[in-house]
């Protein structure tokens, strides 16, 4: 980031953190968790170890990073190495991300940036009409409905976390990212003491990733003895009948139907369903029991927005809710050619153009690299 | 405390009871040294030879003489740690958990309707931490404690999304819920057979010690790793030298591999002969088939270091230099 750049943002960054500090508070078990961040343009700085809100508060006002971090794991001894500090378990986390979803509207509110002369367009374009480079960052802008289908996500997530697996709603904590998407943690302890290979397989069940036909009753070998599940048992079967069987009266025909089509026209319905009805999470995530996560109250330098709780998923517009940065107006040259929305208000198409803008409009362009202070 | 009948001990004679049972009977280590005790060594021995083999010791229950089932484990376990072969030791408690699983499933299965369960879910519970309760005709288990089990296994059906699941609960059948819990069973005997103190044994034993220890020799080939070898390679023939169990897609890897680099199936299975469950016939007939010379004659390739990766089979070193496969290892060209 620019230096004129980095100045504005880290003290936007600086007058959050030192107004809103009774916003953001360390994670229970805070002693026991490694605690982590970076700078604007500097590397990362992990094996922290924070006792209370005290020590994190006073580390945010020194240091007025650019993201801030904590550790999923608890460890007896957070601040040593990896290898040295003592695994006792981890929450149970999810990641869903609007760009991993491939909806359709990305292309629409994608901005291409020539990494040469950075001239931005909106449309794919093999090389820039400016200076013919074929080189281009793609840069993604608010978009109501990416927040809408990542909702979704959510609810199907907690759907099966709750019937599924048992996990009880008060148990389940859904933040906004900060970007385009929403961290899911579980609180319960009853899975915080899995490994990797366990959660990866908790998140193949959660994607329903490497289903096979004989789960739902039918044979490879022998067709005749297809005994599909019905719409009232729990988990995958439950829910695959409840699909399959939307009418009760045509649940024979449909048996038959499936009887006739064969095992590997099954298994290709069933790849069909995995696509709506499996929950599209960021797998790694969930595997890595090491990882550290966006603190919840931070924010997230990739777009100046916070990660904040969603107390009411449905309602939460976090173009609004999580956009806590000041008011005040700054002068910046604004490059951003698809218009935004921020706390309700519009904001451009600008075209290389100098413009007065709330401060917190600002820090999104200028973060999202669509802005340069004049 | 359960009350277990001596039917339950031939059954799991790794349990504390058998201990108490020996109690009971007066019998001291001098004393089954006799020459009159003489068939119980042999049986004894016999047992280990049996595991040793890859086979499952199975008497008919019907015609045998309790007091010689119980006292031949023990007798066992005093050759083996007076041994002190790994191997072996490793070979026999896979062997004990393997009998002793085919007799939990029909305990599961038989008792069900009597309602009785108290034994054969009371030895998992207590052994390996997991309550395991009857719901209609199935066994119903808690899904981190599935998991955690349940990643150890390749097949797909394994994987929690294609198990019947509902309110946290995994639902298994008698032979599922016991296969889950071989590996911890072995282990557990295994532990036993480690930790339990001998003193001095009888002169009678000390022959069929000798027996044991030129046995194990015959496990203990060792074979020559090439340093051309990647660290995945290197780390599943470490495996298998030590006889401990390499799961089966570390298995996969190595033949696969091997077979890549041009080694025959013959030239392979002998490095499998560690394994506490090798079983010649059967890794033959395995290795073709990887190779492509049985079956459908399709030729398995070597998986990806991605895929290894996941499995955690991979041990990437520097030298590795960002191969993608493991084949690929030392073939790679600095430019």
């Amino acid at each position: 980031m620019l230096e004129k750049n980095a100045i504005l943002v880290e003290g936007a960054f600086k007058e959050y953190y030192f107004n809103r500090f009774d916003f953001i508070h360390v994670p229970v078990k805070a002693n026991e968790r490694e605690f982590g961040y970076q700078k604007i343009n500097s590397g990362m700085i992990r094996h922290l170890a924070m006792r209370n809100d005290k020590e994190l508060h006073l580390l945010l006002m020194k240091e007025i990073p650019s993201d801030v971090y904590c550790s999923n794991a608890y460890y007896s001894f957070p601040n040593l190495p990896m290898a040295e500090k003592d695994w006792k378990g981890a929450d149970l986390i999810f990641d869903i991300d609007a760009k991993d979803l491939a909806l359709p509207c990305r292309k629409d509110h994608t901005v291409y940036k020539c990494t040469s002369c950075n001239d931005t367009i909106t449309g794919h374009q093999s090389e820039c009409s400016k200076c013919g480079s074929t080189k281009f960052e793609t840069i993604s802008v608010s978009c109501n409905n990416c927040i809408s289908e990542s909702k979704k996500e959510v609810s199907k997530l907690i759907e099966i976390l709750t019937s599924d697996l048992a996990i009880k709603r008060e148990e389940i904590e859904v933040y906004f990212s900060g970007n385009e998407g929403f961290h899911v943690r579980i609180t319960s302890g009853a899975y915080e003491t899995l490994g990797s290979q366990e959660r990866a397989d908790l998140v193949d069940y959660i994607m329903f990733n490497g289903t096979i036909p004989e789960t739902f009753g039918l044979k490879k070998q022998d067709l005749s003895k297809v005994s599909l599940p019905t719409t009232d048992e729990g988990g995958w079967r439950g829910r695959i009948a409840r699909n399959l069987f939307a009418s009760k009266a045509k649940t024979l025909k449909i048996t038959k139907q499936i009887t006739s089509e064969g095992y590997s026209s099954f298994q290709l319905k069933l790849e069909e369903i995995k696509q709506t009805m499996g929950v599209r999470v960021d797998p790694k995530v969930t595997m890595d029991i090491h990882r550290i996560f966006r603190l919840e109250g931070s924010i997230n330098s990739k777009s100046g927005l916070s990660k904040v709780q969603c107390d009411d998923l449905d309602s939460f517009d976090p173009f609004s809710q999580a956009c806590l940065l000041g008011h005040d107006e700054v002068q910046i040259v604004a490059n951003c050619p698809l218009p935004i929305k921020l706390k309700n208000k519009k904001y451009g198409p600008y075209y290389s153009e100098p413009v007065s803008l709330t401060k917190y409009a600002a820090v999104y362009m200028i973060c999202k690299g669509l802005g340069n202070v004049v | 405390m359960l009350k277990l009948g001596i039917k339950d001990l031939v059954k799991y004679p790794f349990l504390a009871e058998a201990g108490e049972y020996l109690r009971e009977t007066g019998l001291g280590l001098e004393q089954l040294g006799e020459p009159d005790w003489k068939p119980i060594l042999e049986k004894a021995y016999g047992r280990i030879v049996v595991a040793s083999s890859g086979q499952i010791y199975s008497p008919d229950m019907e015609r045998l003489d309790n007091d010689s089932e119980i006292l031949s484990f023990i007798v066992a376990i005093i050759l083996l740690k007076s041994a002190s072969t790994g191997t072996l030791t490793r070979r026999f408690s896979l062997a004990e958990a393997r009998r002793a699983e085919k007799y939990l499933q029909q305990d599961l299965w038989v008792q069900k309707d009597k309602k009785n369960l108290e034994l054969p879910l009371k030895i998992i519970q207590e052994l390996f931490g997991i309550r395991v309760s009857v719901e209609n005709d199935e066994f119903v288990i808690k899904i981190p404690d599935y998991l955690r089990r349940s990643v150890h296994f390749h097949e797909k059906e394994w994987k929690l999304v294609n198990r019947r699941v509902a309110d946290g609960l995994v639902y298994l059948t008698a032979h599922e819920t016991v296969r889950l819990i071989r590996t911890e069973l072995g282990e557990y005997i295994n532990s036993k057979i480690q930790s339990i103190s001998i003193g001095s044994i009888p002169d009678s034993f000390r022959q069929r010690v000798q027996d044991l220890i030129l046995l194990a020799r015959r496990f203990s080939d060792t074979t020559i790793v090439s340093s051309d070898y990647p660290p995945c390679i290197k780390h599943a023939i470490g495996v298998l030298e030590r006889g401990e169990n390499l799961p089966h897609s570390g298995r996969f890897l190595l033949a696969t591999y091997l077979l890549a680099r041009g080694q025959t199936v013959d030239q392979i299975a002998p490095l499998f002969k560690n394994a506490p469950d090798y079983n010649e016939r059967v890794t033959k007939y395995q290795l073709e088939h990887i190779s492509g010379s049985s079956g459908k004659g399709t030729k398995y390739q070597c998986p990806s270091c991605d895929k290894l990766r996941s499995e955690n089979l991979c041990f990437a070193t520097p030298d590795c230099d960002g191969i993608i496969n493991p084949v690929q290892f030392g073939k790679k060209r600095k430019n």
